[in-house]
């Protein structure tokens, strides 16, 4: 209370706090030069690769605020013109495209979306792929035989599959998946099979809690991206041991390559700045970070190899969707109707 | 002889003075921000769309965990820190002060961090049952330390004289006992209460969809959409009935000793041969508190090749998570004095209405607060938005409940006489309260604050919306890492999370310890 701050011990953690406020500023302001604002749905050791890579390329110093694809896509259209971000990367497509279609997008250089082959990039060239990941079957063969892995995501809907399947419905890949559905289906197969799903699937928190569950047996099998996987391979194998992976049937639905991306926004003060780094992360050094990391996602620059502990991405045969199609909104209000959300 | 249970007297129904009228008002009005977000989605959405939103079988499904999980989760909590704090502080358990360390301990591990724990073990966990467990281990020592602080403090001699008139234990203890708890213990079940309506990350790892897990995840999808804002509604519908069900519950009962010289220890009731089984029962609640946990985050620290100490990233982690904990609990608890001074000195209906407003946002999830504010900043107080004040203002506004509940437990137990003396010998209304009330009170001052720099340490959905571009805290970090599938990186920080957590949650004890009043 207002009698309380004229009492000497106040006043002494009034300043200890004030203090502490001053170092925390000072260390945030360590050297001169441009800063970019990043807004990133990406995983942080990967953000944090292109961003120590960046700044020591080019001595632009990247800020960054992470959070979901269509959450920061939606806190960008909320903050509109004041919003401090220059650049965005997501996980999938999706709310780029959302981005793109209420007009908050810059158009990219042209070199940049010629470091990337165009079916990767937005029709409307304001956002390029900077990786790919594709959809898997996550599976424990203690519990399923692998001949009775579906071939076709869309069988999951049906009644063999009730409480056999994982998903991570609240998240932004499996919602991208859903959308790869609705454009490979047609709206009334893919709302019937939402509505299934609804029926049959376990309710994860994200891909990680999946692949837990499939592993301790909890589950037989669940739908999530590839990399996940092999990264735990890769780490201690704890929770993904008693797994084994299947792909979907060339041109399903299921065989969905989800594409991740990056914009700079319309708003950005520091369009130039913002430029470099969208070049950057889609250039040759860039994607050989993304290859070269334990990130396990594939590149999709030209002239970057995979890690090779991947199925070769050549070998994958997803369906033939044009990523500028996909819907986020529509699978957003249709997972609403269903109750997934 | 001292009286325990009078009205207030008419007497005290004083005309409110008008400058602390206003600063109460003033806090009141900040917390009750996020409440007219949510009903200005409400109000704007109509009644055909809330309705679509709301009647639909998912939310039914919600409306049915969350119900479950607070009455249950409420029920066990009473029981079990009541029980914990009976043990250790009215019978002849054997080594007391350990006793109290361990049950204040859990208030240090963050309930995420103990959920994880607990997954890591055996998904037996997910689901209601678990659900249940872990918020009960994690929330129960907000019973337990006020109903301990009180019992330490109960004058015997009330229970003397109803052994003497004939009252077996039992029925002492229900009839003149529990009475003296009771604004202790339901101060404590409504907190647990209103962290059971807003809690987050440990049910999203369980499994367990509750309207909160439900609005974050629409958040993820829509950022500030009108289905997120419904299911909100309907957690502020749920904090109306707890806080309506605590005041009633509560009545108006005065629990001030009056009378000269110190109340005498009470004599411990002997345990005798159950010795064994209460430390068994205590043994097994500090294991299931805190070695399950903590055992997992050492398996943590010890497996997986992700296991690194940046010490600089930890460091500025670390003391960016104390710097606001300390900041903001030292807001909220000052600006909590003249809402809780209000209600407790003049009771009347302005009063508590301010002071019962001010609980509204402590059941709303950090994320619905969060967005809250980055509506009113976005659009008329861009200076603000993404600032370390906006944080601090969001964490004042969640965690009001934890400093109010405590600084009106101490405001009950401070005479009003003594103010009244104060005056009588010629002192101002400031220097009263600046000499007289504030000193009487500074253990729950003390109190509030520590338990207000635990939630913030542990506070993750408003952090992570409302945190200046580069601010990372411990939770933010620990959250970010296991989301990765980087336990190893993750444990260090869950590990000094704990231990700034430590000293305050030390400091509750003392509290407890010695609530006595000077005579």
């Amino acid at each position: 209370m207002w009698h309380a701050l004229t009492s000497p011990s106040a006043r002494r953690v009034a300043s200890a706090v004030a203090a502490i406020g001053l170092a925390a500023s000072l260390a945030a302001c360590g050297s001169s030069g441009p800063t970019i604002t990043l807004y990133s749905a990406q995983h942080q050791d990967l953000n944090q690769a292109w961003i120590d890579g960046f700044t020591k390329e080019t001595g632009i110093r990247v800020e960054m605020r992470r959070g979901g694809d269509f959450e920061l896509a939606n806190q960008i259209l909320a903050e509109g013109d004041a919003s401090p971000a220059d650049v965005f990367i997501t996980e999938n497509s999706p709310a780029l495209s959302l981005l793109s279609s209420e007009g908050a997008l810059a158009p990219l250089d042209s070199a940049t979306l010629s470091q990337v082959p165009a079916r990767f990039s937005s029709g409307a060239n304001d956002w390029v792929g900077i990786g790919a990941r594709s959809t898997v079957v996550i599976y424990n063969p203690a519990l399923i035989a692998a001949d009775q892995v579906p071939n076709s995501i869309m069988d999951l809907s049906g009644p063999q599959w009730k409480d056999r399947i994982g998903v991570a419905s609240g998240g932004a890949d499996f919602q991208a998946i859903a959308s790869a559905v609705y454009a490979v289906n047609g709206d009334a197969a893919a709302g019937e099979w939402l509505a299934g799903l609804k029926q049959n699937a376990k309710i994860y928190q994200n891909n990680i809690a999946i692949m837990k569950a499939v592993n301790a047996g909890e589950v037989p099998a669940g739908v999530i991206y590839h990399y996940y996987w092999y990264k735990d391979r890769a780490e201690s194998g704890q929770d993904s041991a008693n797994t084994e992976l299947e792909y979907f049937d060339r041109k399903d639905a299921g065989a969905f390559v989800s594409v991740s991306g990056g914009a700079v926004l319309r708003s950005s003060e520091n369009a130039a700045e913002a430029q470099r780094f969208v070049a950057y992360m889609s250039g040759r050094t860039g994607q050989q970070i993304l290859s070269a990391t334990l990130s396990l996602e594939y590149p999709v620059g030209n002239g970057v190899e995979p890690n090779p502990t991947l199925k070769p991405f050549s070998e994958l045969d997803p369906p033939e969707i044009d990523l500028n199609t996909l819907n986020g909104p529509k699978v957003i209000s249709e997972m609403l109707r269903v109750g997934l959300l | 002889m001292s009286r325990v249970r009078s009205r207030a007297p008419a007497t005290r129904r004083r005309p409110y003075p008008p400058a602390r009228l206003a600063a109460a008002a003033a806090v009141a009005a900040l917390t009750l921000v996020p409440l007219f977000h949510v009903l200005g989605f409400v109000v704007a959405e109509g009644p055909e769309q809330a309705a679509d939103l709301l009647l639909r079988p998912r939310v039914g499904e919600l409306l049915r965990n969350t119900t479950g999980l607070v009455i249950a989760g409420c029920t066990a909590c009473a029981v079990i820190g009541a029980g914990a704090a009976w043990l250790v502080e009215r019978t002849t358990l054997p080594g007391r002060r350990v006793w109290t360390v361990l049950m204040a301990a859990p208030l240090a591990v963050p309930a995420f961090v103990n959920s994880y724990g607990w997954v890591s073990v055996t998904a037996a966990v997910e689901g209601f049952g678990g659900a249940l467990l872990i918020t009960t281990m994690s929330y129960f020592p907000l019973v337990f330390l006020p109903v301990a602080a009180v019992l330490r403090g109960i004058d015997p001699a009330f229970e003397d004289m109803s052994r003497a008139l004939g009252n077996g234990p039992w029925s002492t203890f229900f009839r003149v006992v529990l009475p003296q708890l009771r604004p202790a213990l339901l101060g404590g079940v409504l907190l647990v209460g209103l962290h059971l309506l807003a809690e987050f990350g440990a049910l999203q790892a369980l499994r367990f969809p509750t309207f909160t897990t439900a609005i974050y995840e629409q958040f993820e999808s829509t950022f500030n959409g009108p289905a997120s804002m419904m299911l909100a509604g309907v957690l502020v519908l749920g904090c109306l009935l707890l806080l309506m069900g605590e005041l009633r519950l509560a009545g108006r009962v005065r629990v001030a000793r009056l009378g000269s010289g110190a109340a005498r220890t009470a004599a411990p009731h002997r345990l005798g041969s159950l010795t064994p089984l209460a430390l068994t029962g205590m043994a097994a609640l500090a294991v299931l508190a805190l070695g399950v946990p903590l055992g997992s985050l050492a398996r943590w620290l010890a497996v997986g090749s992700s296991t690194a100490f940046p010490v600089v990233a930890l460091l500025t982690t670390t003391l960016t998570s104390i710097g606001l904990g300390v900041a903001a609990a030292v807001a909220t608890t000052l600006l909590a004095v003249p809402v809780a001074w209000l209600s407790v000195r003049h009771p009347g209906r302005v009063s508590r209405l301010l002071e019962r407003s001010t609980y509204f946002a402590g059941s709303l999830p950090g994320i619905v607060v969060a967005l809250a504010l980055v509506t009113l900043t976005v659009g008329y107080l861009p200076a603000l938005y993404q600032t370390t004040a906006l944080l601090v203002a969001a964490y004042a506004v969640l965690f009001m409940p934890r400093a109010m509940v405590s600084l009106r437990a101490a405001l009950a137990q401070v005479p009003p006489e003594l103010d009244d003396s104060a005056r009588a010998l010629g002192a101002g209304p400031s220097a009263v309260m600046v000499r007289v009330t504030l000193p009487l009170i500074a253990r729950g001052l003390g109190a509030g604050t520590a338990l207000v720099f635990l939630a913030v340490v542990t506070e993750l959905t408003a952090t992570l919306l409302l945190a200046p571009i580069g601010t990372a805290t411990l939770a933010t970090e620990f959250w970010s890492n296991s989301y990765s599938l980087a336990y190893g990186a993750a444990a260090p920080y869950a590990l000094l999370m704990i231990l700034i957590s430590a000293p305050a949650a030390w400091l509750l004890t003392r509290e407890s310890r010695s609530e006595r009043l000077p005579a």
